[in-house]
């Protein structure tokens, strides 16, 4: 649900990044935020509980500039990953343009990967939208771990609609610009 | 859930207008430092009155989730909404109160003022804003929802992006 705002000539658009826990959403964007030149992007607010778990929502808006006499920007969210935050995590997709699942590449968190796209799924059906319907790109993250799931298996399990996917260490930064970049673009699209 | 933010909208220079007017005669009947709207997903629609020197942005993105969550606890103990909310500070005071479902009033004040006669302006402004708004929804769900932008505004934003993202 983009809001754009003619008096102001603003356009925000809301993404979200969503998995389960301790997949490496936070790390998306406290990569995002150290990159990102300071002027383009705003403070990140991070509600977190005393061990850096994210309790409610983390958040960074990144300022494209103006374009075509709209100021563009996108408004960057995590949920919280773990099972019972799952109020807080609806409360989150209210109002999304886009999603990016991020994934724990690990073999023992393949289940946890399942759970938490079935969740996405049910959540975002509470706000009529479907998946299947509004730009949506999938990280696979911790590639670089030595007990990874292969990427067949991982598509096979989480991808049947083949949105675009992306290979990801997002400690290191590798993938996480080309994720975001993936979904902006789709967001982007979907106002025309 | 579903209904409430899960459509686009658009706010138009002629809806500043009226609101912006709307509120400046709250803020001076209330004696209010400053108001904000919030859309509920987390988006600043419009500011009034003194220039608020924090991030507006992160601001509008925090109320809306202390409105929603707190919308949450109100339906837990069966009330259908917590229409609105106040937060004591030692010398700020912030209340805000839901607009039409979709849009949350944030007021700003001090102690040249008082809760009860915030309370008492509020609701005045929110009725008056609440009808604006419902035109707004109206006309937006009215309009349709073909292309917004030009393919040009896409091709531009895409450029922009790779410029913004592409060597980091």
């Amino acid at each position: 649900m983009s809001m754009i705002n003619y008096a102001s000539r603003e356009i925000n658009c809301k993404i979200v990044y969503y998995g389960p826990g301790l997949c490496g959403k936070t790390t998306n964007l406290e990569y995002i935020f150290e990159k990102v030149a300071p002027n383009t992007r705003g403070k990140l607010i991070s509600l977190a509980t005393e061990t850096e778990r994210t309790l409610f929502f983390d958040f960074l808006p990144v300022d494209l500039g103006a374009i075509r006499g709209f100021k563009t920007r996108f408004h960057l969210y995590t949920v919280p990953g773990q099972v019972y935050y799952n109020a807080s995590r609806k409360l989150i997709l209210k109002g999304v343009d886009g999603v990016v699942f991020v994934g724990d590449s690990q073999v023992e968190r393949l289940d946890a990967n399942i759970e938490s796209m079935h969740n996405l799924y049910d959540n975002l059906s509470e706000y009529g939208l479907d998946l299947r319907e509004i730009p949506f790109v999938i990280q696979y993250n911790k590639r670089d771990l030595p007990n990874t799931s292969s990427l067949a298996e991982l598509e096979a399990q989480l991808n049947p609609n083949k949105v675009p996917h992306y290979e990801a260490v997002a400690v290191r930064g590798i993938g996480v610009f080309d994720t975001l970049k993936a979904v902006s673009k789709l967001v982007i699209k979907s106002l025309s | 859930m579903a209904g409430a933010g899960a459509s686009s909208w658009s706010f138009e220079e002629r809806d500043f207008t009226r609101i912006d007017r709307l509120l400046q005669g709250f803020l001076y009947d209330s004696n209010a430092r400053c108001t904000l709207l919030v859309d509920r997903t987390g988006q600043l629609v419009t500011t009034a009155g003194e220039k608020p020197d924090f991030d507006t942005t992160a601001f509008a993105s925090l109320a809306a989730a202390d409105f929603s969550a707190n919308d949450q606890l109100a339906s837990m103990i069966g009330e259908h909404e917590f229409s609105s909310l106040f937060h004591q500070g030692e010398k700020e005071s912030m209340y805000l109160a839901d607009v039409a479902r979709r849009v949350i009033l944030v007021v700003l004040f001090d102690n040249r003022t008082t809760l009860g006669m915030i309370r008492i302006k509020t609701k005045a402004v929110v009725r008056e804003l609440a009808e604006i708004f419902r035109e707004m929804f109206d006309r937006s769900a009215a309009a349709p929802q073909g292309s917004r932008f030009e393919a040009a505004f896409v091709d531009e934003a895409e450029d922009e992006i790779d410029r913004l993202f592409g060597d980091l």
